[in-house]
């Protein structure tokens, strides 16, 4: 827009208000409240930071990095060792991570392609976003009840058969590590295909119908274009389902019997680090609270490594066009 | 026309047994079988909670009180643990829909893209990745066991705050997205016009953008709602209703928790009864995704 000359006699026709005080003073306060609600959010992560912090000193002088690598956990004799709880985190978020990766972002080109018709890939979109709403401790209940009964003689084949293997080695005898990994498989996929889908339906059509013209397969073009060029949103959105298995709680906690008893065996009960705080902070007291605030703190530490990770990874890989 | 295809037949022809014809198809069937696996659990636990759920649905059930565990023929209702959800998610979102959306609105409307608007997005990041449980150990180390809310412990408040913890970042997230997605022209006007920054945001932006925010605060309520973890060493649970305005300083019953608590009980009547929360507590979660959505789609534009 070009700036229109105006004439003398046409501002004369102005009349020139200035804001009163009252106005400026609710501009410049909306202003101020804007900025303090915003800094809340600073204060929230430091107080939750300096809570679990504070509350962990205690343990971490006792311990020290022998609490990550020592097993027993033991309130009679005050002895705390995270390293089931530890392992139990990692082995059942990267397990239910190798699994649900190749469904969600199967699922996710199966909902992106034209495979099917229009509105059969919105249903099932939404009903994978509708599976993301269904709370933790629903799928903790049905876990409980139903799942792990039904997948009972499938661990007792792989025992009877494998038991050779370190990991299937003790009989399958209810809660355990194996139906934890399940479901929360079941817990990370909803995450893990909608951001698949949205990262794939974000790459533009031009190199899809470049992809064709020059011959490609559907299946030579998801390979070679689409998922390259989407690959920024989906490892994000991978390490985002990273970070939600290792922190989920009630779900885990209701099915992966919370033991502190090391097994390298899958059907054995184990414990996660939120499955354990979960599970034993309101009856701790003492040096055990302090011993559960430095795994929450181990625990904190894990995923916020993984959410920066992730962002990091999006900005790091994300092409340009 | 016939002349080019005789020409290029032999080239153009669709070879079904090529390599990567076959491949094409192998790989189509095991992406469907990937979603059929994906979408499988849903229905398998929506079945569930239709059938142990759904039949136990009764005007008892919605308006009694649960039974202590123990009696094996009957549980009771889980009338106060509806209504405490309801209170524990109001609480969080008195708390954090007004901060979410000033939060939101500074970083969508004042920012400059500076340094601390950077570090705002990124702790807003980091707190969404924040584990739901952690949430609860810092607000049961904070508030209740140094009982600063009017000497209370565990009390309704302490676990909207924890609730409130977890919607924040949600909250903050789609008012500034939806805050970006208004048009700059409309600003632009508001300002030639000679409004001031106030009048423009809450005049013309604010309501310009009020599908995505409510939308995204309806989610997050959802979400809210259905979370345990923050809440059970927070508002811990009772067995009595919530009905007076001190009950707010007093442990709260919530359908969360209720389920928690029950499924883990050694007796069936229990156990029933946490099957029918489940149905009424992903019977509402259900109701509110959808209506998010309709929100979203049939909003005027």
């Amino acid at each position: 827009m070009r700036g229109i000359p105006v004439s003398e006699s046409e501002t004369g026709s102005f009349s020139q208000r200035k804001r009163s005080s009252s106005e400026k003073l609710l501009d410049k306060s909306f202003k101020a409240v804007a900025i303090s609600l915003a800094a809340t959010v600073a204060f929230v992560l430091f107080g939750i930071f300096l809570v679990v912090f504070s509350g962990s000193l205690e343990s971490i002088g006792r311990y020290g990095t022998e609490f990550l690598f020592t097993s027993e956990w033991n309130p009679v004799t005050d002895k705390y060792g995270a390293f089931t709880a530890i392992y139990g985190t990692l082995v059942t978020s990267l397990l239910s991570l190798l699994i649900a990766v190749p469904l969600g972002i199967g699922t996710a080109i199966f909902i992106t392609e034209d495979i099917i018709p229009e509105k059969a890939r919105y249903l099932i979109g939404l009903m994978v976003e509708l599976l993301a709403a269904i709370p933790s401790v629903v799928l903790g209940l049905w876990a409980i009840f139903i799942m792990e009964p039904f997948l009972r003689p499938f661990f007792v084949f792989l025992n009877n058969n494998y038991s050779w293997l370190p990991f299937f080695n003790t009989e399958p005898l209810g809660p355990g590590m194996a139906p934890a990994i399940i479901i929360l498989v079941i817990m990370i996929l909803p995450i893990i295909t909608s951001i698949a889908r949205d990262s794939l339906n974000q790459v533009p059509i031009k190199l899809r119908e470049a992809a064709y013209g020059v011959g490609a397969t559907r299946w030579t073009a998801i390979f070679n274009v689409i998922l390259p060029a989407a690959i920024s949103g989906i490892a994000g959105g991978v390490l985002l389902a990273l970070g939600r298995a290792m922190g989920e709680t009630m779900a885990v906690t209701m099915i992966i019997g919370n033991s502190n008893n090391f097994s390298w065996s899958f059907f054995s009960p184990g414990n996660t680090i939120a499955a354990m705080l979960a599970n034993q902070f309101g009856e701790a007291d003492g040096s055990q609270v302090s011993s559960l605030m430095f795994a929450a703190l181990i625990l904190m530490t894990l995923t916020l490594l993984v959410n920066i990770f992730a962002q990091w990874m999006v900005k790091k890989l994300s092409l340009k066009y | 026309m016939s002349n080019y295809s005789i020409i290029n037949s032999r080239q153009l022809n669709y070879k079904n047994y090529a390599v990567r014809n076959i491949l094409n198809i192998f790989l189509t069937i095991f992406s469907g079988i990937f979603t059929i696996i994906t979408v499988l659990p849903l229905i398998l636990v929506l079945g569930y909670i239709l059938i142990k759920g759904g039949s136990q649905l009764s005007i008892s059930l919605l308006t009694e009180l649960p039974e202590p565990p123990g009696d094996d023929m009957f549980s009771g209702g889980i009338g106060n643990a509806i209504i405490g959800s309801i209170i524990v998610t109001s609480i969080a979102a008195v708390i954090a829909v007004p901060i979410g959306i000033g939060g939101g609105v500074y970083l969508a409307e004042y920012s400059r893209g500076g340094t601390f608007s950077k570090f705002i997005r990124f702790g807003t990041n980091v707190l969404a990745g924040v584990p739901s449980i952690i949430a609860g150990i810092c607000v049961y180390g904070s508030i209740v066991s140094s009982k600063i809310i009017f000497g209370a412990n565990f009390s309704a408040l302490a676990g909207g705050i924890a609730l409130a913890i977890l919607m924040l970042p949600t909250v903050i997230k789609t008012t500034d997205e939806g805050l970006k997605l208004v048009p700059d022209e409309l600003r632009k006007g508001a300002i030639g016009l000679g409004a001031s920054q106030f009048t423009t945001i809450t005049r013309i932006t604010l309501p310009a953008a009020f599908t995505p925010i409510s939308t995204g605060i309806v989610l997050s309520l959802a979400r809210a709602a259905g979370e345990t973890a923050p809440l059970i060493f927070t508002a811990l649970f009772s067995f009595y209703w919530s009905n007076e305005p001190s009950s707010l300083l007093e442990p709260i019953a919530s359908l969360s928790v209720l389920i928690y608590n029950f499924a883990l009980e050694p007796y069936q009547a229990q156990n029933e009864l946490a099957w029918a929360a489940s149905f009424i507590l992903v019977f509402i979660l259900l109701i509110m995704n959808i209506f998010a959505r309709l929100l979203g789609r049939y909003a005027p534009k």
